[in-house]
């Protein structure tokens, strides 16, 4: 086969290239061990959060302070509302802390993003999405669900407050 | 010979495959004028729970009914006029029937949400699902059907041109298999391959759940399912185009290809590693283990290897043409170009666009920078480059040079077929760029108004204001673009035969023919082997996992919207 010597140039070039994307990325994922969504949440029935029985935290969803130094939020998204999160229930987090999101869904799937942050995540019945995030400023924080998830998709928004860590009450939980 | 005359019977379907095709394409630019407007909170004629009707409607007319119609259309002339034979005419017509009768049952379903209309079969006949439909969200099964027949008549469509190149084959045993063909027939292997997911999705899960078969279905698996044929069908939209750019574009620049071996490797490499990468969609989708998100992510980076060689290959070629013409310098010769005609200005534009597109393309392939942009703005931004622009614009574009001759007709309404592409191009622009930057200020896809109670979006680089009002202009430009287009195309259709077509329809030999690229290119059932071997190693362990507690566990009933 007769490939020209521009070509040969070329094609080095674009393997070069390819191949320095997925470097920076393997680097990203193990060396700054930016962690990504992945199974560690594990399984849930959606059924069982549409009910509340689920036997978790997710039957009472809030703000837990579950270590010294690890604060988990659990949510659960509907149509068409975060609780907590949505209307006069913001989810309250202290600055400068491992905060975890525990999130589900009770019926469709959901997206949860948090503005301004990478916190971005799918919420698919069934599953249980994951993200851990620290706050370095405090301040409030928009929430969005980012999926289609029915007629009133537009309104489903909430906030996240980031308060200093002396003025943050854990053992929140709301409704 | 014009090729309407030379075979009258191709030329027939390929008419009727185009006119759907651009009905599709208005009714489409219609709803995406709409929706610019509406989101953007310039001009609201409908409600906003109506938006994810007609952004269904956006989404299946345009990015499924336009697309596969066209691309039949297209692949018809490829495969007649390189074979240098009528298409079987039987199986190609039950195709376009079949086809056909899909598309007015999934279009009565999502028009029926619109107008209220009553319960059928026990269902509210809607379906504001959008055309990624994901369960548990639940449409009338006449949507799911409607879409499954669409596959199975461009499956049917595809078996055409097989037959054809078999009778071919049969009397030209020794000849390589002309370029056209060859990128029809491995694209069409591509679809085969990568459309067994969506179709598994809907005949053996959504169509039962639907009509309440079985009562619940597991959502990551649907989704899983519907992402393994939903990357792969971008390359159905952007392989014919890269066909029109490799084998027609050339010669409208005034030279000819520069490589058909390369031509040839690049199709290939589209069938290996097109469909391995569907993981790539789900990133930020929990269920799913790092690994196999990172195995995807590398299969995607290697897939930007056949574009990167198509943007040197086609590139050549133009620059080949240019200098026929009397080009000379490094860039200079770009002016010798013919950009005052609109087939070739089209293709060029498109190809030009379609370079940004790769750029933001690569973004969101990166495993971690995806997660600043996932379902965003930016997300349609970039897809309006691709198959908004590289795909529509140069089906546009080389419907120019194809119509008159499968019509027998003159080009009408040259004038404004000249300024078309330019006014895509421009309107494209805006609303594109506004969208991307959009995106990276937060601002999520498929919202009928992204302004919350709770908080408000700031932008990164300019406001919130003046990336909406870039979004009207552009949006309104590009509906704008669409209309010329679809004026030209009527009146040419309508006109009558007769005087010279202005088209020339010799195609010039490449300057590296088939002759230097090795035999082995043409054993598709060795490609199409590796092909299986490279998707079973990306979704084989996945799917065993999410299949091991039964194939609706962790379930959801249905939930209408
Ligand atoms: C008149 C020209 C067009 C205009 C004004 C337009 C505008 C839009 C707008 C405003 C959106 C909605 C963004 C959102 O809310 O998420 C959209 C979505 C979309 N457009 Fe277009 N568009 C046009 C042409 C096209 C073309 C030619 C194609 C493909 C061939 C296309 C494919 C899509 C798809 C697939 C979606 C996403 C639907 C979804 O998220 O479910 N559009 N378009
Ligand atoms: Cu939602
Ligand atoms: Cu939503």
């Amino acid at each position: 086969m007769q490939v020209h010597n521009f070509e040969k140039v070329w094609l080095g070039a674009a393997i070069l290239l390819i191949v320095g994307f997925i470097a920076t990325i393997s680097y990203g994922t193990v060396g700054a061990g930016i962690s990504m969504v992945d199974d560690s949440g594990g399984q849930i029935s959606a059924e069982a959060v549409q009910n509340g029985n689920t036997g978790t935290a997710f039957d009472d969803p809030g703000v837990v302070q579950e270590s010294e130094d690890n604060v988990v939020v659990y949510v659960v998204a509907q149509q068409f509302q975060f609780r907590p999160g949505s209307g006069d229930t913001p989810i309250r987090v202290p600055v400068d802390t491992r905060v975890t999101f525990k999130v589900t869904s009770a019926d469709v799937v959901h997206g949860f993003a948090v503005t301004e942050t990478n916190i971005n995540t799918m919420v698919i019945p069934g599953q249980v999405a994951e993200v851990t995030a620290v706050f370095d400023e405090t301040g409030t924080y928009g929430l969005v669900c980012h999926e289609y998830c029915g007629a009133a998709h537009h309104t489903m928004g909430g906030s996240v407050e980031v308060v200093p860590q002396d003025q943050y009450e854990p053992q929140e939980v709301s409704n | 010979m014009v090729f309407v005359d030379e075979y009258p019977k191709t030329s027939k379907l390929i008419r009727s495959q185009f006119i759907v095709s651009f009905v599709a394409l208005a009714l489409g630019a219609l709803f995406g004028i709409v929706q610019a407007l509406h989101r953007t909170g310039t001009l609201r004629i409908i409600s906003s729970a109506d938006y994810y009707t007609i952004l269904t409607g956006h989404g299946v007319l345009l990015a499924l009914v336009f697309t596969t119609f066209f691309i039949a259309g297209l692949f018809a002339w490829a495969v007649s006029n390189s074979l240098e034979r009528e298409l079987p005419q039987r199986v190609s017509w039950s195709a376009f029937w079949l086809m056909l009768f899909g598309t007015v049952l999934a279009a009565v379903a999502i028009i029926g949400g619109l107008i209220g209309a009553p319960s059928i079969l026990g269902h509210d006949l809607k379906a504001d699902v959008l055309f990624t439909f994901y369960a548990p969200m639940k449409a009338h099964p006449a949507f799911y059907v409607g879409a499954a027949l669409i596959i199975v008549g461009s499956w049917l469509a595809g078996y055409a041109y097989f037959k054809s190149l078999w009778n071919w084959r049969s009397e030209n045993p020794d000849e390589r298999i002309p370029l056209k063909t060859f990128m029809v027939v491995t694209t069409m292997l591509m679809w085969y391959i990568s459309t067994i997911g969506v179709a598994v999705e809907v005949v053996a899960l959504l169509i039962p759940w639907s009509l309440g078969l079985i009562s619940s279905v597991d959502p990551l698996l649907t989704r899983t399912l519907f992402w393994y044929f939903g990357h792969p069908v971008v390359y159905f939209w952007l392989m014919p185009a890269y066909l029109v750019w490799y084998t027609i574009l050339p010669k409208l620049a005034g030279g000819r290809l520069f490589s058909d071996p390369l031509a040839r490797v690049v199709f290939v490499l589209f069938l290996l590693l097109s469909t391995p990468v569907g993981f790539h969609h789900q990133y930020v989708d929990p269920g799913i283990p790092e690994g196999f998100k990172f195995i995807a992510m590398t299969n995607t980076m290697f897939l930007l290897l056949p574009s990167l060689l198509t943007a040197f290959t086609v590139v050549a070629s133009l620059e080949h043409g240019a200098r026929q013409n009397g080009g000379k310098g490094y860039f200079s010769w770009l002016r010798n170009l013919p950009w005052g005609e609109p087939a070739f200005a089209g293709c060029a534009l498109a190809g030009l666009m379609f370079a940004a597109g790769g750029f933001s393309g690569m973004i969101n392939a990166g495993m971690n920078i995806n997660y600043l942009i996932h379902n965003t703005l930016w997300v349609p931004g970039h897809f309006h480059l691709t198959v908004g622009t590289a795909f529509a614009l140069t089906a546009m574009a080389i419907s120019y040079w194809l119509v008159p001759q499968i019509t027998g007709k003159k080009l009408q309404r040259r004038s404004l077929a000249v300024v078309q592409p330019y006014v895509w191009f421009i309107g494209m622009a805006l609303m594109s760029n506004a969208m991307h930057r959009a995106g990276l200020a937060g601002i999520p896809r498929r919202t009928a108004e992204p302004m919350y109670s709770e908080f408000s979006f700031e932008g990164v680089a300019g406001t919130v204001g003046e990336m909406r009002l870039q979004i009207a202009i552009g949006g309104t430009l590009l509906f704008v673009g669409a209309a010329l287009f679809l004026v030209v195309m009527a009146e040419t259709w309508l006109a009558h035969r007769g005087g010279r077509l202005q088209v020339n329809s010799v195609f010039p030999d490449p300057l590296s023919g088939p002759e230097h690229s090795p035999r082995i290119l043409d054993n598709y059932k060795l490609w199409t082997a590796i092909a299986l071997v490279l998707i079973v190693i990306a979704y084989g362990p996945p799917l065993a996992a999410m299949l091991a507690d039964g194939i609706a566990v962790p379930g959801s009933p249905p939930i209408p919207v």
